[in-house]
């Protein structure tokens, strides 16, 4: 790394620090650039927000990472700039990831257009940065990992928005402390979520559009019919709530707010959070290397387990340095071979 | 006089108006009179973005935009100078404006009584058709069911108190402004009357007998494109889809209320920049389709002037398209003869043809839950963009011919363009000052505590569920501004951003010009590290937001990452996201010639958030002194109709991208 180039990881840190938006968007764009050269001051800028209070603290509510999922059309958006007003409204510092797909074709992406802000949301000051799937059909971008680190630094509530398609799910349940599944009215998916095993991830479900009426209301009934063949909670275990709410009446959104803290406080209160992260962080990592280097790159290193428990181990500096040295460390072997 | 074999039966000639307002109340009743002095028959009032959208004069969203496309009316006094001398018992006013049209109508009505005219004289058109601005022209406020709601008031108002009223002009003409094709503008254009009508019909204070009178007074406005055979028979398909939605779905069986009676305004989107004298012919030519067919001839007709594509018409060509009218109603024998295609197997064909596509279109809309349902799901956005995305490739490969545009191209100088920026009227930088002093007087003058009880009046309305038409009347005699009306009913209803329709519309066409800039995007990729993302905004209060749709979709089809937030956006937000977003090139969309204050506003805040070096592009009808001006404050490129070629456009935005980054 240059001179020049770890000034500005410190100025970067500096203006994470103190939660100055330019330094937050150039910190973003850095943890996205693909460049060589550029790699290593994103690594020791994230060891550097690694060192941090980032993990979860004793106060509810900082760095509280929502991953907020379903299928296109339950209304993900509306609902979260729902949300996002509401919590405005106390003072909560907001930032959002919305990931949309890219075009398999050109690979480019129209983004954002999904997460129309108004109102008093669009007034907020919320940092909203848009990502696209890039390569991957369905999936989180490669950088939304490193992202997510980067906005849980600076705000107390980061939303991670993603359409749910399966694979999706999958994915942000790993890297959030909080899954909130947006289901449509009517839209007859349960048994499909059920089939793909996906009914088991999320922490909180909530029907949307209930403006619409019964229809909401037996679409509850059904997914608590469905996840009460999950086995009840038992006080230890979370127990998913199924919510009605209505984006459009402005309906059953601080009953929202209030589930989402009180499965933070559950967590907290069972020093789980830090775990889940940590778990979270280590299943990102192996997929994200299954990816660029396949079974085989990962056979090289003594398959996916080996690999899970050497990033499990104690080390120095964040996991995304970690990953670098695997990821250089399986080249080497293929090479070698 | 020679001889015609139907003297004895000839058709009335049709309104003649010119869409006209511009500056202050005072400017546009000086124009009126001298239209009306000049042969025009009827008036239709342009009014300016803050008034469409409502706000004052002085909110600062209508910085740079007051009395630039039309003119603003604040409150009464506005209003009665705008028809100062013009009495309103022998004028038939067309008023274009949406959102807030209960609102004008009440200070129309208001303005009429102080000229001592009873509101049941009155005769004129509300436009009130907001489907369409979500489609297309985005002078929406409220979200669509407070909309049809509001809608539904003046209908169910104006039946009774204005039985001579139009209270509504579903408009066809912004769905193939913004690319429909003939089947799509029929299609869609019916759906949007029946959610209307199935809403009135729904009212309590509406008897199920007045539905043949409501029907009766829904007008349309029509597009006529060039191929003005096609357009013919798209009336005249209309004509039939109309009488047979009203006997099928209403039960009405009085013929009189089955006639589909509508206006026109000829083609804005087919005029071109580049010789723009040959507009002159195709706006003709554009009028003859809607006047052809006796039997779907227009009612009224408005024509644009030759120099739309350059900037705000003068006096002289407004005058040039009146006399283009007069020429038609009153020099050919156009007037003189029954159908002419009556017994024309050819023009019945196409006809047919039309009718059928359009009435299946319609009942997919209908089964899909109407209008209403096909906005919220962006199924008649994305479709629109869809076919003027496919409009502007066919134009680009030169399947489409336009004269002057993409074949015919050279040409001798032309003296009507010779003075540059002088073939164009410049609205005065001052008319805005002025504007804002004379609300402040007026707000000064008036009796606060008449005004505050009589907007108690209009949210009391609202929540009751009553009529808001007559509160508002009351409350444009207690000299309630207009922003004041629209602030009332946001509070209650809140405010709508409708679907912008690009984010699924699928990629038109494969065989591809896309291939070679594709390439080039991927190699900037790797030079940047991460893929070139463009923020496409739209700031200030123009809501054309078709060019900048065609942009962020051409841009995601090259390869490239587009935030596309859609329209109404103030310089700060677009700096914000330009921001947040870690874009390397803004896209800015300017329309209603308020370019100048808007884009330096952004430039500044750039350059304060430490971005100046952030490249910015714009596109819009731009004179080239304002172009100019614009490049020396920073501006990067600069776009105007002329330039259609989107693939060279991004090309360059590539290019741009490229050396911003060295």
């Amino acid at each position: 790394m240059t001179a020049e180039q770890s000034q500005r990881v410190m100025r970067l840190l500096e203006g994470l620090a103190a939660g100055e938006r330019g330094a937050i968007s150039e910190a973003l764009n850095l943890v996205d650039d693909r460049r060589s050269e550029e790699r290593e001051a994103a690594l020791r800028l994230l060891d550097g927000l690694a060192q941090r209070a980032d993990t979860p603290g004793s106060s509810p509510h900082v760095h509280h990472r929502v991953g907020i999922t379903g299928a296109p059309g339950a209304g993900k958006s509306s609902l979260l700039n729902a949300l996002v007003e509401n919590l405005h409204s106390e003072a909560a510092s907001i930032g959002i990831i919305a990931v949309d797909p890219s075009s398999q074709r050109s690979g480019g992406a129209l983004l954002g257009d999904r997460m129309r802000l108004s109102g008093g949301a669009r007034e907020s000051g919320v940092f909203l940065r848009s990502m696209a799937a890039r390569d991957r059909l369905g999936g989180l971008a490669d950088a939304t990992h490193a992202s997510a680190a980067v906005l849980s630094s600076v705000f107390d509530w980061v939303f991670i928005e993603t359409v749910g398609v399966g694979q999706s799910e999958c994915e942000v349940a790993d890297l959030v402390d909080t899954l909130v599944f947006v289901a449509q009215p009517g839209a007859g998916d349960t048994l499909q979520f059920m089939k793909a095993g996906i009914l088991e991830l999320p922490d909180i479900f909530v029907v949307n559009k209930a403006d619409i009426g019964p229809v909401a209301e037996r679409t509850r009934s059904e997914l608590q019919a469905t996840l009460g063949l999950t086995g009840p909670g038992d006080g230890e275990n979370w127990q998913a709530p199924v919510l009605l709410a209505s984006a459009q009446d402005r309906q059953g959104i601080d009953a929202l707010i209030e589930s989402i803290a009180a499965h933070w406080d559950h967590r907290l209160a069972r020093g789980q959070l830090a775990e889940r992260r940590a778990r979270g962080q280590v299943a990102f990592a192996i997929e994200s290397l299954a990816r660029r280097y396949g079974d085989y790159g990962l056979a090289q290193l003594g398959g996916p387990q080996a690999i899970a428990r050497r990033l499990e181990a104690p080390r120095e500096g964040s996991i995304f340095g970690a990953v670098l040295e695997i990821g250089q460390q399986i080249e080497a072997e293929i090479r070698g071979a | 006089m020679p001889q015609s074999p139907n003297l004895e039966q000839p058709d009335r000639p049709w309104l003649i108006r010119t869409y006209s307002g511009h500056s202050s109340a005072e400017a546009s009743n000086a124009l009126y009179r001298s239209n009306l002095a000049a042969g025009q028959t009827g008036l239709s009032v342009a009014f300016d973005l803050p008034t469409q959208t409502g706000y004052d004069s002085d909110h600062p969203l209508a910085r740079g935009e007051v009395g630039k496309v039309g003119v603003p009316i604040c409150h009464i006094d506005d209003m009665t100078t705008l028809f100062d001398q013009i009495p309103l018992d022998r004028m038939n006013t067309s008023m274009t404006i949406n959102a807030t049209a209960a609102w004008l109508l009440a200070l129309y009505v208001a303005a009429a009584e102080r000229q001592g005219v009873a509101q049941d004289k009155l005769q004129g058109t509300t436009q009130n058709d907001i489907i369409k601005e979500y489609l297309s022209r985005g002078t929406y406020v409220f979200p669509p069911e407070a909309s049809i709601r509001t809608t539904s008031d003046i209908v169910a108002y104006t039946v009774e108190a204005i039985p001579k009223w139009n209270p509504i002009n579903i408009c066809s003409y912004h769905l193939q402004e913004a690319g429909a094709t003939p089947v799509q503008e029929i299609a869609f254009a019916m759906a949007n009357a029946v959610a209307v009508l199935d809403a009135v019909r729904d009212r309590d204070d509406v008897p199920e007998e007045t539905i043949g009178r409501v029907f009766g007074r829904i007008s349309f406005f029509l597009n006529a494109g060039i191929r003005f055979v096609e357009e013919t028979c798209k009336c005249r398909a209309m004509t039939a889809l109309w009488a047979e939605l009203g006997r099928e779905r209403y039960g009405i069986d009085d013929e009189r209320m089955l006639r589909f009676r509508y206006g026109v305004q000829v083609n804005s989107l087919g005029l071109s920049e580049a010789q723009p004298e040959n507009n002159i012919v195709r706006i003709a030519l554009e009028a003859l389709g809607v006047t052809l067919s006796r039997d779907a001839r227009t009612r009224s007709l408005q024509l644009p002037a030759w120099n739309e594509a350059l900037g705000l018409p003068r006096p002289w060509d407004q005058q040039l398209s009146l006399r283009t009218q007069q020429i038609l109603a009153y020099e050919t024998d156009l007037l003189e003869y029954p159908d002419l295609f009556d017994g024309s197997h050819v023009v019945e064909a196409r006809t047919a043809a039309l009718l059928d596509d359009a009435r299946t279109e319609m009942h997919k809309i209908l089964e899909m839950g109407g209008a209403v349902s096909a906005i919220e799901n962006a199924y008649m956005k994305q479709a629109l963009v869809e076919s003027h995305t496919r409009r502007i490739r066919a134009i680009e490969r030169g399947e489409q011919t336009v004269v002057g545009v993409n074949r015919f191209e050279e040409t001798a100088d032309s003296p009507l363009t010779a003075d540059g920026d002088a073939s164009i009227l410049k609205v005065d930088d001052s008319a805005e000052r002025d504007q804002v002093e004379r609300l402040l007087g007026f707000r000064g003058r008036r009796n606060t505590a008449e005004a505050e009880a009589a907007l108690k009046g209009i949210e009391d309305a609202l929540k009751n569920g009553d009529n808001i038409v007559p509160a508002s009347i009351r409350a444009a005699h207690a000299g309630v501004t207009t922003g004041e009306w629209s602030d009332t009913l946001r509070r209650l209803f809140g405010e709508y951003r409708a679907p912008t329709g690009v984010a699924a519309a699928r990629t038109v066409a494969a065989g591809d010009d896309n291939e070679a800039l594709r390439a080039r995007t991927e190699e900037l990729s790797e030079a940047l590290g991460r893929r070139p993302k463009i923020l496409v905004g739209k700031p200030g209060l123009d809501g054309h937001s078709n060019g900048a749709e065609q942009i962020a979709v051409k841009a995601r089809d090259v390869g490239l990452e587009v935030v596309y937030d859609g329209i109404r956006l103030t310089p700060e937000e677009i700096v914000q996201s330009a921001r947040d977003e870690g874009v390397h090139v803004i896209g800015l969309s300017i329309l209603s010639g308020s370019h100048s204050i808007l884009v330096r506003d952004v430039l500044q805040r750039l350059e304060k958030e430490g971005l100046g070096n952030l490249p910015v592009i714009v596109g819009g009808i731009i004179p080239d002194d304002d172009a100019a001006e614009l490049l020396a404050a920073g501006v990067k490129r600069i776009y105007t109709p002329k330039d259609f070629d989107l693939t060279r456009i991004m090309g360059d935005i590539v290019d741009i991208v490229g050396e911003a980054a060295r």
